[in-house]
């Protein structure tokens, strides 16, 4: 991701300024007739539901051995195992749901810290201007000069491993994403005719930044925040495959299954297989959403 | 300078504003400085109407947004002096001239669709400038709005205050505005070409409501403009910018019944009348208002002006009183005959 896209994101907000309220009423309106939207928005709520209900409609539970198996001989896929058996005979099918909550969790989680780093500092430099604003951006312009896992990686290690550094890492590495998105928008704001309005009949700074400027600088980020929970699930199995998932052996995790399927890739792929296809059903599901979000909020992709 | 403020025709009493020499200088690294406004200096008295003609670029919205004290810090010098009813406002600090902002000097601008805050309602946009200088709480505030959306003409007020601004035709948000600014009765409202994105019917009936809401409340009101017709049906008096510069400064009636800088006569003569015979061209003024010499050199506009001659081009002509009743000024070496309409003069 991630610098294109929040340049693309970025635009939406001709919008804000040309139809106002409406923009809120318009996207919705746009959204309910998109086939796309409404697509990724059932993937979404799928995988939410799965994460929320997983340990109630798995069959077995992430421990169970529920069939034998060898080294050599790993069942696939049967009626009776939909997505097969592992390595060490636990139902396939049963830790790909019970893992969807692993990484909602990751991924909201550090979404959610990510946003308020990043809407914090965004504000600052956004507000305040002059030399703030330079040292905010200098900052991360350094952070974001370095690749995203590789920074993520850097972090995580650091903290060590544990799923909480996991999340701080994934949240660390979209803070100047968003500051830097919050800021542009802002400083464009603060050029808005009702900015100067405000500003002429003596309403507090205080008041023209949090209730006129923040307000209508946040719909790119709300379509921002979509995106980054794909690439924060993604980048959470990125960093378990890498072994900085979280600790704890019995609570499945996708991108470790997916670590663990390595060994038995010629005989038994469909263990790699079916996290796989996890990650990308949630993935392709807020990034269909976010695209088509994005889409609705700006007048440019109207027809 | 300072000469020239003190030839100000003197009305008897302290004026309400008081702008002496303002100049507004834009500064910009790698690039040559850009002086907006050059040595302005014009007074308002309690409850006047003044007007401040003059095209895009003439420095007359600059010269406003420098009273409201709403330039940008950075890379914009402003020098001279704004006093308001005594106090030099460029000397007091930020917080002072919030204070003074909405409670003593209030500005419309000049688009209504962008001037409201599109998500916020126009009640809270309303009621934000009372909470904030009349200290009132959340809803008398809201009560006392609704009888401000109410006197500047808004039908149904208490439902248009939970309205937003894009539910609103663009003569109401601009009623709205002009409710948020006379909210706490400033005594100087400055309206910076209020009508032009209006169309004409809305355009008189909004400079209608200005008369009378300004009347009613004595407050004092300067009008930007490029509209003579705005000037001729509301100004107790008038000064024409042409390129940072006063050039000419009159009362209403003896500036239209005879124009003596070309400028102004060349702006009168362009207006289309009822009059003329259908068909008989506008008489433009030649050139556009980049063609103009910086005043270090001669008269700016000597480059358009019918009148020119040598001397226009050596240095500038200096503001100077005429000796008129009722105060008149003229920045110009060859200025059109007294007692002559605008007809464009041979030269």
């Amino acid at each position: 991701m991630s610098l294109s896209q929040a340049e693309a994101v970025a635009d939406t907000t001709v919008a804000t300024e040309e139809v106002g309220g409406s923009l809120v009423a318009e996207a919705w309106r746009l959204l309910r007739r998109d086939k796309v939207a409404i697509t990724g928005a059932v993937m979404v709520a799928v995988f939410v539901l799965v994460a929320i209900i997983g340990p109630w409609i798995a069959p077995y539970a992430a421990t169970d051995r529920a069939g034998a198996v060898t080294p050599t001989t790993i069942p696939g896929p049967s009626s009776q195992f939909w997505f097969g058996l592992d390595d060490l005979g636990r139902d396939e099918l049963s830790r790909v749901i019970l893992g969807a909550r692993q990484s909602l969790l990751v991924g909201v989680v550090s979404l959610t810290l990510g946003m308020i780093g990043g809407l914090a500092l965004g504000i600052l430099a956004g507000a305040f201007g002059g030399w703030v604003d330079g040292l905010v951006m200098r900052v991360c312009d350094i952070m974001l000069a370095v690749p995203g896992l590789l920074f993520a990686i850097g972090i995580a290690a650091m903290l060590g491993q544990s799923l909480q550094s996991v999340m701080i890492a994934i949240a660390v590495v979209n803070v100047p994403i968003f500051a830097r998105l919050l800021r542009g928008q802002m400083l464009r704001q603060r050029e808005a005719d009702y900015v100067s309005a405000a500003t002429s009949v003596g309403v507090r700074r205080r008041i023209i930044v949090f209730r006129h400027i923040v307000p209508n600088s946040v719909s790119p980020v709300i379509v921002q925040g979509t995106l980054t929970l794909a690439t924060a699930i993604i980048d959470a199995a990125g960093l378990a495959f890498l072994g900085l998932g979280g600790s704890d052996p019995s609570v499945p995790e996708w991108g470790r299954m997916l670590v663990d399927s390595q060994d038995y890739l010629s005989g038994a792929f469909h263990l790699a297989i079916f996290p796989g296809l996890a990650i990308v059903f949630a993935a392709f599901g807020f990034t269909l959403l976010g695209e088509r979000l994005r889409e609705a909020l700006d007048p440019k992709y109207r027809r | 300078m300072s000469a020239v403020a003190n030839l100000l025709p003197s009305r008897g009493r302290a004026a309400l504003l008081e702008v002496t020499d303002l100049e507004v200088v834009f500064r910009r690294r790698g690039r040559r400085d850009v002086r907006a406004v050059d040595g302005v200096s014009f007074s308002v008295d309690a409850g006047e109407t003044v007007g401040i003609v003059g095209e895009s670029g003439s420095g007359k919205s600059i010269t406003s947004l420098a009273v409201m004290g709403l330039l940008p810090d950075r890379g914009c010098d402003v020098s001279g002096s704004i006093r308001f009813d005594g106090t030099d406002l460029r000397t007091l600090s930020n917080d002072q001239m919030r204070d003074i902002r909405g409670r003593d000097i209030a500005m419309v601008f000049q688009d209504p669709m962008s001037s409201l805050n599109p998500v916020v309602t126009i009640g809270k946009q309303v009621a934000e400038v009372l909470e904030r200088h009349r200290g009132m709480s959340k809803d008398r505030a809201r009560t006392e709005a609704a009888g401000l959306l109410d006197q500047v003409g808004i039908p149904d007020p208490d439902r248009r205050l939970s309205e937003y601004p894009h539910q609103l035709s663009g003569g109401m948000r601009q009623r709205a505005l002009i409710a948020m600014a006379l909210a706490c009765r400033p005594r100087l409202l400055i309206a910076d070409e209020p009508t032009t994105a209006l169309d004409v019917t809305i355009q008189a009936q909004i400079l209608e409501l200005l008369k009378q809401l300004v009347a009613e409340a004595g407050t004092a009101l300067i009008m930007i403009t490029h509209d003579l017709g705005v000037v001729a049906g509301l100004c107790d008096r008038v000064h024409v910018m042409y390129s940072g510069r006063i050039v000419e400064a009159a009362d209403r009636h003896p500036l239209f019944a005879e124009p003596r800088h070309p400028y102004t006569g060349g702006l009168l003569a362009s207006i289309p009348r009822l009059d003329s015979a259908r068909g008989t061209p506008l008489t433009p003024i030649p050139g556009s208002p980049t063609d103009t010499l910086p005043w270090a050199r001669g008269c700016a506009f000597a480059p358009r002006c019918p009148n020119v001659q040598d001397d226009c081009l050596r240095s500038a002509p200096e503001l100077r009183p005429l000796p008129v009743q009722g105060g008149r000024e003229l920045r110009c070496y060859h200025p059109l005959p007294s007692l002559l309409l605008a007809e464009p003069v041979a030269p």
